[in-house]
């Protein structure tokens, strides 16, 4: 069990490697810093309600003065000094609470920017970013380790600006007893800091180890229970709450082993304060022995002592949820450290009056360079020509899609439009002339007129059920308990996935676009709907240079061009006719239909 | 929040352990400053006038054994708390997780994935911190405020009950903003809710975003669930930033008190103007377990909060409940739907026009197959959720090798099955793994299925084969290689009833029609249903159901079909064209 571990406080083991602390630092001050002002005004605050503190027993010290013993009582000063004491409290409790507000809307601030930085800076990443890391993963960063650090400024920060002031005037008033007493705390003041260095030394990596850990289980609880469902057709449930009892354990026991080694610093700086108490009271003790001080001077010291040592040990036992907090910064500021989506070129040409040339001249890509997807892929699509892309899966239909529309970048070769290279354009010019019907469709929660409208601001009500009928579409939506009103989920079962395709097609209707690429728009579309949305379809391809990948091939076989791609290369082009007398690649796919 | 404690007191003896030593430890740490005074005021005097240093050298050799002590003790309560709570919290979110995991489709849909997502994790952490403090801080302040109060007492009992006086308004305070809290916490946590639902989202739809160059529209989208949570937040934590400084002032305009009273008393001769000076000592020693104490509270409210919202998962009943045996169920078919009506709706609202599915009946044998075909939406995924009683009917009885579906122990009848489903997920792990799917399936069987469902060549073709890496939700997967992957999943164990959820639409002609030639011969022992647009994936079925707006408009074999369902025929006419 773990509890009975060797306790090895002071010899670290061969450690990971901590990683920078002082970027989480700087990370965080460059958020306190835009409210330089406001945080000197809760100082200001602090120090005010420290001082406030001491005449407190000031107060009350002088209305004990004046009882003086039986029968001896000056109760008017007794009351005046009670009224003043009052009042004081009074004032003193409104300064705290207003201190405390101020503290909360800062950090409030801080932590809304905060998770919009974040938020924004994952709209800017590439897409291949979101292949790499897990939703959840993402998600316990701008949800989970913000609100730790979010706890940490609220309370923590106060506390320490709060303890700084009592340190520094105990200090102060010890130096004035005796600065001969102080030499002692030469010896443990360092002592302290250097077993609190070495020790957060040693913890830090296992605070970054337990917010990894964390994530990765919320990571993987985002992954299964989105996929519950499924999990529960094939009775899974068992051995995936087994496994997940697995991935818990390893969080539970990362969260645990940083508390372990975190749990020795605050009753150790505790102890070598109780020590360097025992040494000020024997040293103290001798030199009132050697008469060169009074009892009563060593007496203050100790007390002063004491005063000065309990915001140290309180801050000892807050330095945990330091260390989690600046482990949370670090996994937040290493998303915000990514790479963006390569930004456009200086002077990127902005695509205006788009006539609807693409070429694609010897483009060789591969998600990783040592595997090509696609090899010397080249294809010439005129304006308001209608291209079909047409091949066994995986042959790299929907890559081919990700260049078009610079999701991604080709190894070498070019794609251009309207002359212009892809590279040159700025990149929302470019994926604005394009409408894209997908295969993978997404609504997001929101009414079904905003799902619908959602690329066309100003959309009118009317252009909207517009496109809904030709989508047709329309009908299913006014089924609906409340229509066009009704709030679709991501996960919503009302609605199926071919009526969610027909959903994006009405969307894509709304766009004014030069260039439409339809990824198997409708292959969870029945054929009946497919043919009554043909009419709508073929409005919606009209003057466009149009992108289709479709495996139903009846749905392209009024095609300009017809490519027919395997394995990365073009084998076959030209139109329905031309290759069906060929006898080759696209005959064999189309007699395929009737196997 | 009783019933998280519960989770906590599991480990009664380690508790208990944890909390002597904590208790032990306080009680030596309070010990020093007692020996500090008892030197300076009897030791040193002496030791000047005697020149003996044996007593300073004792009494200061037991301050430091004592502060060496404390260490110890401190740490071993410090780790024992971190212990039980881990442990505990582990225990918990096991339990939640399993909870989650047996929801039934109605409960999972009401509670929404990412609110379940949020419960499991970030609720789970507030009670976690909560399980931390009262451990840690939870002994200490209330030793503090007894013994602080018992010395009193000793000094004077009538300034103590002056005091003591103040406490209950202490405590109203601390009540009423703590109860005042869990709401305001709810609230909290369903805003949260509500941003990871918008992350979420567009996490899965970043392509079609960055396609429409949305970005700047969904940084608003996201600004507005943000705000709203921090405006949550702020309102939350401003009423429990109050709490504090009055409890002070309470405690202070009590102190205000005992020095008046005190008056009173010294000037009868009922007291001592020392007394009061000592007093005065203890009432801070008080005054700042007090605010502690609050502390705890307000962690109370928020661990509260989310305990609610845990445990309505946790309450949640399980609605597929387990029948016994029914009369008159028995009959000789492998399925049967018997005038089976369903709305996902609430029954009472849904006019039959309204249900999703409406008087359906059809029996399969096993060794038939069966097509579903139909316009979109018109309730074909529905029959299917039905049979693997996702969802229970609404109306009418379903029926599987004779037993209804209710008479079933979940597991034993999806055993039964092995789907391919529509909106189906690819996991970040091996290949191998995503077909076996966490049952114990040897690796020959998971070859035989890949190759029935023509995904091996492209699986060999990954690096590391079975074993490769599919990146997360498979994105480094074409929609038919996923397509492919899940049909294998579906084959590979082997099971009676296969179903295949228009699995093959990716799929282009050829492939789709030699899995299906190799379904044939491999698993002909299978029962398969299969849902499709296309017809010639389920002209060859021994029955095919017509679905129309959730009614059957057509029921029999291709041919028979062909003859009588004129929408099937206009479907024929339409797909396959010319070479019909």
């Amino acid at each position: 069990m773990a509890d009975n571990k060797q306790v090895n406080v002071g010899r670290g083991k061969a450690v990971e490697h901590a990683k920078d602390p002082k970027a989480a630092l700087r990370f965080l001050w460059r958020y306190l810093s835009r409210f330089k002002v406001l945080l000197l005004f809760a100082l200001l605050l602090t120090i005010g309600g420290n001082t406030l503190a001491l005449v407190g027993p000031e107060l009350s010290g002088r209305a004990i003065d004046a009882i003086k013993g039986k029968g001896m009582v000056d109760f008017e000063t007794v009351f005046r000094y009670a009224a003043l004491m009052a009042v004081f409290y009074a004032v003193s409790a409104v300064l705290s609470y207003g201190l405390a507000l101020l503290m909360r809307s800062i950090t409030q601030k801080i932590v809304r920017q905060m998770r919009q930085d974040v938020f924004d800076k994952l709209m800017a990443l590439p897409v291949s970013f979101f292949d790499t890391h897990m939703a959840g993963d993402i998600i316990s960063r701008i949800s989970y380790d913000i609100d730790v650090i979010n706890t940490s400024l609220s309370t923590d920060v106060v506390q320490i600006l709060a303890s700084t002031v009592t340190i520094v005037g105990s200090f102060i008033m010890m130096v004035k007893i005796s600065p001969i007493l102080v030499l002692v705390m030469c010896v443990t003041i360092p002592a302290s800091f250097m077993y609190t260095k070495k020790m957060t030394g040693i913890t830090r990596p296992k605070f970054s180890i337990r917010s990894r850990r964390l994530g990765e289980m919320n990571g993987y609880v985002e992954e299964t229970v989105g996929a519950q469902k499924v999990i529960q057709g094939y009775a899974g449930e068992p051995v995936y709450v087994e496994r997940f009892g697995k991935i818990n354990r390893t969080a539970a026991d990362a969260y645990y082993d940083a508390d372990y080694m975190n749990a020795t610093i605050g009753p150790t700086v505790n102890m070598i304060n109780n020590l360097s108490l025992c040494l000020v009271t024997i040293f103290g003790a001798f030199l009132y022995i050697i008469g060169s001080m009074t009892l009563g001077n060593v007496s203050s010291f100790v007390l002063y002592s004491r005063k000065f040592s309990g915001p140290i040990n309180e801050a000892a036992n807050i330095i945990g949820e330091l260390q989690s907090a600046l482990a949370a910064a670090e996994r937040v500021n290493r998303i915000l450290s990514e790479d963006n989506e390569t930004a456009d070129i200086t002077d990127a040409y902005e695509l205006k009056d788009v006539l609807g040339d693409v070429e694609v001249k010897d483009v060789q890509f591969g998600y990783v360079p040592e595997k090509l997807i696609l090899k010397d892929f080249s294809l010439k699509a005129e304006a308001g020509k209608l291209i079909a892309v047409v091949g066994p899966t995986g042959a790299g239909k929907t890559t081919l899609i990700n260049l078009l529309m610079r999701f991604y970048d080709p190894v070498s070769g070019e794609i251009r439009v309207d002359g212009h290279e892809n590279k040159e354009i700025t990149r929302e010019s470019l994926r604005r002339s394009y409408a894209m019907v997908l295969q993978d469709t997404w609504v997001f929660g929101g009414t079904i007129f905003d799902n619908i409208a959602y690329c066309k601001k100003d959309a009118t009500m009317d252009e909207v059920v517009a496109a809904a009928k030709a989508a047709h579409i329309h009908s299913f939506i006014t089924h609906q308990p409340k229509g066009y009103d009704t709030v679709l989920t991501e996960d919503g079962v009302n609605i199926s996935k071919g009526q969610k395709q027909l959903l994006t097609i009405a969307r894509a209707m709304l766009l004014d676009a030069r260039m439409l690429i339809l990824d198997e728009a409708t292959s969870n579309v029945d054929t009946r709907t497919e043919k009554q949305i043909q009419s709508a379809m073929e409005r919606l391809m009209h003057g466009k240079t149009c992108f289709i990948i479709a495996h139903r091939l009846s749905t392209i076989e009024h095609a300009d061009e017809i490519i027919v791609v395997d394995e990365g290369r073009i084998k076959e082009k030209g139109r329905h006719a031309e290759l069906m007398a060929k006898r080759g690649a696209y005959y064999s796919l189309y007699a395929a239909q009737l196997e | 929040m009783k019933r998280a404690i519960k989770y906590l007191l599991v480990y009664k003896e380690r508790l208990i352990s944890g909390y002597t030593v904590k208790i032990l430890g306080t009680v030596v740490e309070l010990f020093i400053p007692w020996i500090m005074a008892k030197i300076l005021d009897e030791v040193v005097p002496s030791v000047k006038t005697t020149k003996n240093y044996m007593p300073l050298a004792l009494w200061g050799g037991l301050m430091v054994l004592l502060a060496l002590a404390a260490r110890f003790m401190n740490m071993f309560a410090n780790r024992r708390a971190a212990w039980t709570s881990k442990e505990a919290v582990k225990t918990l979110r096991d339990d939640l997780f399993k909870k989650i995991m047996n929801l039934s489709g109605k409960q999972t849909d009401s509670f929404g994935i990412p609110s379940l997502v949020s419960r499991l994790t970030s609720d789970v952490y507030n009670i976690h911190g909560f399980f931390n403090v009262i451990q840690r801080i939870g002994v200490r302040a209330p030793l503090i405020i007894t013994g602080g109060l018992i010395i009193s007492a000793t000094l004077d009992p009538v300034l103590t009950l002056t005091l003591v006086a103040t406490l209950p308004f202490v405590f109203l305070i601390v009540f009423t903003i703590s109860r005042k809290g869990v709401p305001l916490y709810t609230k909290v946590q369903t805003s949260v809710d509500e941003m990871v639902r918008v992350i979420r989202e567009d996490i899965s739809g970043i392509r079609v975003i960055k396609a429409l160059s949305k970005e700047q529209f969904e940084r608003g989208r996201f600004q507005g669930a943000n705000d709203d949570t921090v405006k949550n937040e702020l309102h939350a934590a401003g009423v429990m930033a109050a709490s504090g400084p009055f409890i002070s002032l309470s405690l202070n305009l009590g102190l205000v008190l005992v020095v008046i009273v005190g008056a009173y008393r010294i000037n009868s001769g009922a007291s001592l103007p020392g007394v009061i000076v000592a007093f005065l000592t203890y009432f801070t020693m008080i005054l700042n377990a007090v605010i502690t104490v609050n502390r705890i509270f307000i962690n109370y409210s928020k661990a509260s909060a989310s305990a609610d919202r845990v445990w309505a998962v946790m309450d949640s009943e399980n609605d597929l409940k387990v029948t016994a045996e029914m009369k008159h169920s028995t009959n000789g078919h492998r399925i049967e739907f018997r005038n089976v009506s369903f709305t996902y709706g609430d029954p009472s609202e849904a006019t039959d026009e309204k249900m999703v599915l409406k008087n359906i009946s059809f029996t399969v044998e096993p060794d038939e197959s069966l097509g579903i075909i139909g316009a979109t939406g018109s309730g074909k995924t529905t029959i299917l959720s039905l049979l693997m009683r996702y969802y229970d009917a609404t109306k009418g009885e379903i029926y599987v090798d004779g037993r209804n579906v209710k008479e079933y122990e979940l597991d034993e009848l999806r055993r039964k099955f092995g789907a391919a489903f529509q909106n189906d997920v690819v996991f970040a792990d091996t290949i191998e793994e995503n077909i076996s799917f966490g049952r114990d399936i040897p690796h020959r069987d998971i070859e035989k299925a890949a190759k029935a469902a023509q995904a091996y060549d492209f699986i060999m073709g990954k690096d590391g084969g079975f074993e490769h890496e599919a990146t997360i939700k498979g994105s480094d997967l074409s929609g038919g290689q996923k397509q492919r992957l899940f049909i294998s999943r579906a084959l590979a164990g082997s099971p009676e009833i296969l179903i295949l959820d228009d699995s093959s639409s990716a799929l282009d002609y050829k492939t789709d029609a030699e899995v299906r030639k190799a379904i044939n011969a491999d698993y002909a022992g299978s029962t398969m249903i299969s849902v499709a647009q296309r017809i010639s994936s389920v002209m060859k079925m021994d029955k095919i159901i017509v679905l129309d707006d959730g009614k059957m408009i057509g029921y029999g074999k291709h041919d028979e079909l062909m003859e009588n369902c004129e929408v099937y025929r206009e479907i024929a006419a339409t797909q396959l064209g010319s070479l019909a």
